[in-house]
């Protein structure tokens, strides 16, 4: 198939929608279709092959923080130049209720349309006042898929309508394999954190607490952690004699993100809530990390029931730190969980999330005919 | 002798009397000037917002600039986080969409496009002069409830201590006019 996708942010930042965008074209490409992704960017950006810049993207206050979006008379008219260069069997686009490309292709062009959602949207008055705009354009849409349950309820609630639920994808194949850290995981166990240090959702004051009981009887027992974040407030809640223990690597680059994940005994997910999929699970399970998770729904599910990941009582310290503990004394559990998460894992592989969005495309794509620029 | 003490005290309290009902008086005013000035910001922001939520839903623009615009202007009218955030945050959608290339050019022509821009640059520069008035007037106010008298007097009763509006107003583009955008706002296109 010939395929049109349109990312609404710009490519040039690193961020989840064009993980996802790269990730699913790339996995597309490999199953032998043809991949055009659009996305704002500078003309003289270096991207790959398959991306077509849509001119610089403009920071804007959006959803409560500043996005650098595309929009307007001048980028709707590189999507219909682009639309009608691709002729395109399907069009793929990504958060379409975003003010940018998405939202202007679905504007400007007629046909088979697929949409992704991704994130929920949890400022939806404002959501509310736009419906009306967004009505119009989101209606040509005749297949939707939600990366998870929270951004499907988004789309019931607010915009109207339903979705297929077809998860985030990893290349598990590049986790698989990495040298850890130097110097870990070391002999006296190593506990690691992958997330924003600063958000309490990601719950790393929960693990901090379940350190600080556990590491005086384990005096080798260590705590590895990569995120963004002041480490001073982080430091600050352990007792001073066990800060020398904590390892904080600030932010990493994709690279040492997996390089971190196969340098620790035990992966733990402490998050409170709010967590829409799990990809750190996901990224764990991929690496072979034996996980220690809170029991949110959605780890849950991910984990299966328990199967692929040792579960705890959300926000716990002391079921965070039993747990962890008997992780690490059960060398051969820690095999047997690594073994069932690598195996659970497969279905998050982008391989099969794509051949999963491949079906969609196709229930889609014959009734509809093919894309064409409608203004 | 004690009777002309008796009256020269009199008339002292007298005169100290009269000078510290003058100054209440004073403060009194400067509260009413106050409150007429929050009253016009007031006015000028919800002008503001309702224009631009008017030119969001006049499909005279792409559905993306039309979200981002609602988006602002409704943040603007029932703000989540701190009002003045809120209008600033409306501004700078403002000022993204008016400096789109020619942003003017392209909607020439269209029916009743030139009305509406007209008028939300005028609600805009609205702002601007409510918001310097206003903050003129919490300055005035502060000083004179900070002197000694009206500190020991309780002058201003139970007025509540008035606080400056800090927002962002200019629609001049920073790099067009070389950092000296903040002082007159107008729309540029």
């Amino acid at each position: 198939m010939r395929i049109g996708m349109v990312c609404p942010y710009t490519w040039e930042v690193p961020g989840g929608v064009r993980e996802h965008v790269s990730g699913l074209a790339e996995a597309l490409m490999e199953m032998g279709h043809e991949v055009s992704v659009i996305a704002p960017a500078d003309d003289d950006a270096v991207l790959p092959p398959y991306v077509v810049p849509a001119g610089r993207a403009v920071p804007v206050p959006y959803n409560g923080s500043v996005a650098r979006l595309a929009f307007g008379f001048l980028s709707a008219s590189r999507v219909r130049r682009w639309l009608k260069d691709g002729d395109f069997d399907v069009l793929h686009v990504h958060e379409p209720a975003a003010p940018s490309l998405s939202l202007l292709a679905c504007w400007v062009a007629d046909g088979p349309i697929v949409a992704t959602l991704h994130a929920a949207l949890p400022r939806s008055r404002a959501l509310h006042a736009a419906q009306p705009i967004l009505a119009s354009a989101l209606e040509k849409i005749s297949g939707r898929i939600a990366v998870a349950e929270a951004a499907r309820n988004t789309l019931v609630e607010h915009l109207g309508g339903d979705a297929v639920l077809i998860p985030n994808g990893v290349h598990v194949g590049r986790y698989e394999k990495a040298e850890p850290l130097p110097g870990f995981p070391g002999t006296g166990g190593t506990l690691g954190f992958l997330g924003r240090m600063d958000e309490p959702r990601k719950g790393l004051d929960i693990l901090l607490a379940a350190f600080t009981m556990m590491a005086p009887d384990r005096p080798g027992l260590r705590l590895l952690i990569a995120g963004r974040g002041d480490p001073g407030e982080v430091l600050d809640q352990v007792p001073r004699p066990l800060q020398p223990r904590v390892v904080l690597l600030g932010q990493v680059s994709d690279a040492d993100r997996i390089k971190m994940l196969h340098s620790v005994d035990v992966f733990c997910a402490p998050n409170t809530g709010g967590e829409s999929f799990g990809y750190v699970l996901v990224e764990a399970m991929a690496a072979g990390a034996p996980i220690v998770a809170s029991d949110l729904e959605a780890f849950r599910q991910v984990l299966r029931g328990g199967e692929a990941g040792e579960l705890f009582e959300t926000g716990n310290a002391a079921g965070l730190a039993a747990a962890a503990a008997r992780l690490l004394d059960d060398p051969a559990r820690r095999a047997r969980l690594a073994a069932a998460a690598s195996v659970a894992v497969r279905e998050f592989d982008w391989s099969v999330v794509a051949r999963d969005v491949v079906r969609v495309y196709q229930a889609v794509a014959p009734a509809a005919g093919r894309v064409a620029v409608a203004l | 002798m004690t009777l002309l003490t008796g009256i020269i005290v009199i008339a002292v309290v007298a005169m100290i009397g009269v000078y510290i009902s003058w100054r209440a008086g004073r403060l009194d005013r400067l509260h009413a000037r106050l409150e007429a000035a929050r009253f016009a910001l007031d006015a000028a922001l919800v002008r503001r917002s309702s224009t631009a939520l008017e030119l969001a839903s006049s499909g005279l623009l792409d559905p993306a600039t039309s979200v981002l615009l609602a988006g602002a202007a409704h943040d603007a009218r029932s703000p989540e986080s701190g009002r003045e955030l809120a209008e600033s945050d409306l501004t700078r959608a403002l000022r993204a969409v008016f400096s789109q290339p020619d942003f003017r050019a392209l909607l020439a022509g269209r029916e009743g496009a030139e009305e509406l821009l007209t008028e939300l640059e005028s609600a805009a520069h609205q702002v601007f002069l409510a918001r310097k008035f206003y903050n003129d007037a919490v300055a005035a106010t502060q000083a004179a409830r900070l002197r000694w008298l009206a500190r020991i007097f309780r002058l201003a009763g139970r007025a509540p201590d008035p606080e400056f509006f800090e927002i962002d107003d200019s629609l001049v583009l920073a790099a067009e006019t070389g950092g000296r955008g903040a002082d007159l706002p107008h729309l540029t296109g």
